[in-house]
């Protein structure tokens, strides 16, 4: 295991640390995909790769099937395979792969076989993004048993749950988030032991209200948990990075104490994985002072113009608007005159 | 082709005959449910394949119709009724069935009820080959229906592109399903379309297990030496319908009739009779194998059911 140092990296140099770590320490990575290897990547990630580790690094055809049906052939034969699917939104056209296929391996041969495989993807809206580039899609992935899924968003969390991916020995989904690569360098701890799977990354401590996000989402969850405190609101966040599993005991906690419940993510809310985290809090039957309430997308189609296009997701406003309805406990017939955020 | 290996290919053919009989005669008594297909007629392309592949170290990813992949591949017929039966002696407890019958001890990594998805994953087979220095040749089987699916033809490009040890193998039964597939596409003779991905094609008999063993022996050799991947079409017919209770009515009259002249089994023993086989040696071969196969159902029919407590396993690590 490498010593641990700390480097300032941006999110594309962490996940690209992380990428060069696996393909160094593990000799059964091979990593592949569109682009990834003598151009580095349409975003630049994974640039340099292919110099240093030579035909473990290779570009591919555009075809998605072939290169996830590529990954879980080699996996099920040995192979460490680490691919990228460009957009979250191309997965679709090879779905088949991840969920009649990779999901399926393990199980259907009572585990003789694996498919120890990780998809790097990316997703969400940016400025301009047409409706086929922008959608937010982790509760498709995540409703597959058999099938782990994360979205780091910390520079930290893109190096060190890329790595738990790798070493996972389940087919597992990292959702990394474009507008993230070339932000700010933070310092990143490069090197020590690979994480296990699984848990979440506490954003913001408070005591009112747990408010539960993932992705990129989150920073204009911790902008509005900022501006709620001026209002005297203490809005704890939660990063629930690992989408499944999903560490449930650590948001209960958390509700167990502040007794109200936000959840906010950039996908669609009907069916969204904040859904999901509504019913397991509710099912629970942890006590709760208001009822939950979660923020996401409008339910239409995503406009690729800024202005439509920020009237569908959930902006600062909304999610300062939800805050305070579940920590006023705001009557559910009062919704209508609320800001859009209750929607 | 000698008599010995003549009647080696017989057995592997009766055995996988006697199998589908045998799952048709449960499936109709309601011991095996659901959707099942079976491969009658078709015999010769898994027997003679096999024969040209070193199961040890390649590896075959058959589709939905693979029962006799799995015979021919050397499961034993009890493990394939006890998986239809849901019996916990099945080769996967009962997870697998009928169409996603999946045997990786064997050289058999799974049915695909995905028509053509195994394509892909047979690419990436040989590729770990390409890095585990095993010379591991994948091949994949499809009907000539798959020779539609999009994720076959981005599996032919990419094992094109990467030079990669791939046999697609085209099972030809002329129907799509229920649909002629001449029906469908504009020129039904699939091996030429393996020119456009600059692979070699060839169409050849493949109700004969010894022009399938040789092409695909031809194809093995091509793949080791490192200039695969190769598209192979087999020429055959089902003389059964595309499921239990397929009654068939879309084929021409007379066809079935044909294709039951042609089959492999018939014709492999008037090849033996010509060979000097006697009647008698060959009604012996044939029972003998169907004595084999009605022992393996009543062990598997008396095998314990899977249990549902185990569902939840080997789902994740």
């Amino acid at each position: 295991m490498p010593e641990i140092i700390e480097k300032s990296l941006s999110y594309a140099e962490s996940v690209n640390a992380a990428l060069a770590r696996a393909l160094e320490e593990r000799p059964e990575t091979l990593l592949f995909g569109e682009d990834v290897a003598i151009p580095g990547g349409v975003f630049g990630v994974t640039k340099g790769l292919r110099r240093k580790f030579g035909d473990r690094v290779f570009d591919t055809p555009i075809s998605e099937s072939a290169i996830l049906g590529g990954a879980v052939g080699s996996a099920m034969f040995g192979r460490r395979p680490i691919v990228e699917i460009m957009w979250a939104d191309f997965a679709l056209v090879a779905f088949d792969q991840i969920v009649n296929q990779a999901a399926n391996v393990r199980y259907v041969s009572r585990g003789a076989v694996a498919a120890p495989l990780t998809v790097r993807t990316q997703q969400g809206n940016a400025p301009g993004a047409c409706a086929q580039h922008s959608q937010s899609l982790e509760a498709l992935f995540a409703h597959i048993p058999g099938i782990r899924v994360c979205m780091p968003t910390t520079n930290q969390d893109a190096y060190d749950l890329l790595l738990s991916s790798i070493w996972s020995d389940d087919p597992t989904i990292v959702i990394e988030n474009r507008t993230l690569y070339h932000g700010a360098k933070q310092p990143v701890r490069i090197g020590g032991p690979v994480q296990e799977v699984g848990g979440v990354g506490l954003r913001r401590s408070g005591s009112d209200l747990t408010l539960v996000t993932w992705g990129a989402m989150q920073r204009r969850a911790l902008a509005a948990a900022e501006r709620a405190a001026a209002e005297g609101i203490d809005v704890e966040v939660i990063d629930a990075r690992w989408i499944r599993p999903l560490d449930l005991d650590s948001i209960l906690a958390s509700v167990q104490r502040t007794g109200r419940l936000l959840v906010v993510h950039e996908a669609h809310t009907t069916g969204g994985v904040g859904a999901e985290v509504v019913s397991r809090v509710v099912e629970s039957g942890v006590p709760l002072s208001s009822p939950p309430v979660r923020v996401g997308a409008l339910e239409t189609r995503i406009p690729a113009a800024v202005q439509l296009a920020a009237r569908v997701l959930p902006g600062d406003e909304d999610i300062l608007g939800a805050i305070r309805r579940v920590a006023h406990d705001v009557p559910a017939g009062r919704v209508e005159a609320m800001p859009v955020g209750a929607r | 082709m000698s008599t010995e290996t003549l009647l080696a290919s017989l057995e592997v053919m009766h055995r996988i005959r006697a199998t589908e009989e045998t799952i048709s005669r449960l499936r109709l008594s309601e011991d095996i449910v659901g959707s099942v297909h079976l491969c009658n007629g078709q015999e010769a392309i898994y027997t003679g394949a096999v024969r040209a592949l070193d199961l040890s170290r390649d590896a075959v990813f058959p589709t939905y119709r693979g029962h006799g992949w799995a015979i021919a591949c050397g499961v034993p017929p009890e493990a394939v009724l006890a998986e239809l039966l849901g019996r916990e002696s099945g080769i996967s407890g009962g997870r697998g069935g009928s169409a996603y019958f999946t045997a990786p001890t064997y050289g058999m990594y799974g049915e695909n009820s995905i028509v053509g998805a195994g394509a892909p994953i047979a690419c990436g087979a040989a590729l770990a080959g390409r890095f585990d220095g095993s010379g591991r040749v994948a091949l994949a089987s499809f009907g000539e229906g798959a020779m539609n699916q999009g994720a076959v033809h981005e599996a032919m490009n990419f094992a094109a592109a990467m030079t990669l040890p791939v046999i697609f193998l085209v099972e030809n039964n002329t129907y799509s399903e229920l649909t002629p597939t001449r029906n469908v596409v504009r020129n039904d003779q699939f091996f030429r379309r393996a020119s456009a991905y600059g692979m070699a094609g060839v169409r050849f008999d493949g109700n004969d297990p010894d022009a399938v063993r040789e092409a695909v022996a031809d194809a093995v050799e091509r793949c080791r030496s490192g200039v695969g991947p190769v598209l192979l079409e087999a020429m055959t017919q089902r003389i059964v319908g595309h499921y239990i209770g397929d009654v068939q009515h879309y084929r021409p009259a007379g066809e079935l009739d044909a294709a039951i002249a042609a089959e492999p089994i018939g014709r492999a023993e008037r090849m033996a009779r010509a060979a000097g086989v006697g009647d008698q040696e060959l009604a012996a071969l044939r029972q003998r194998v169907a004595d084999e196969v009605d022992r393996a159902a009543a062990a598997a029919l008396a095998a314990p059911l899977a249990d549902p407590a185990t569902v939840e396993e080997h789902v994740y690590a």
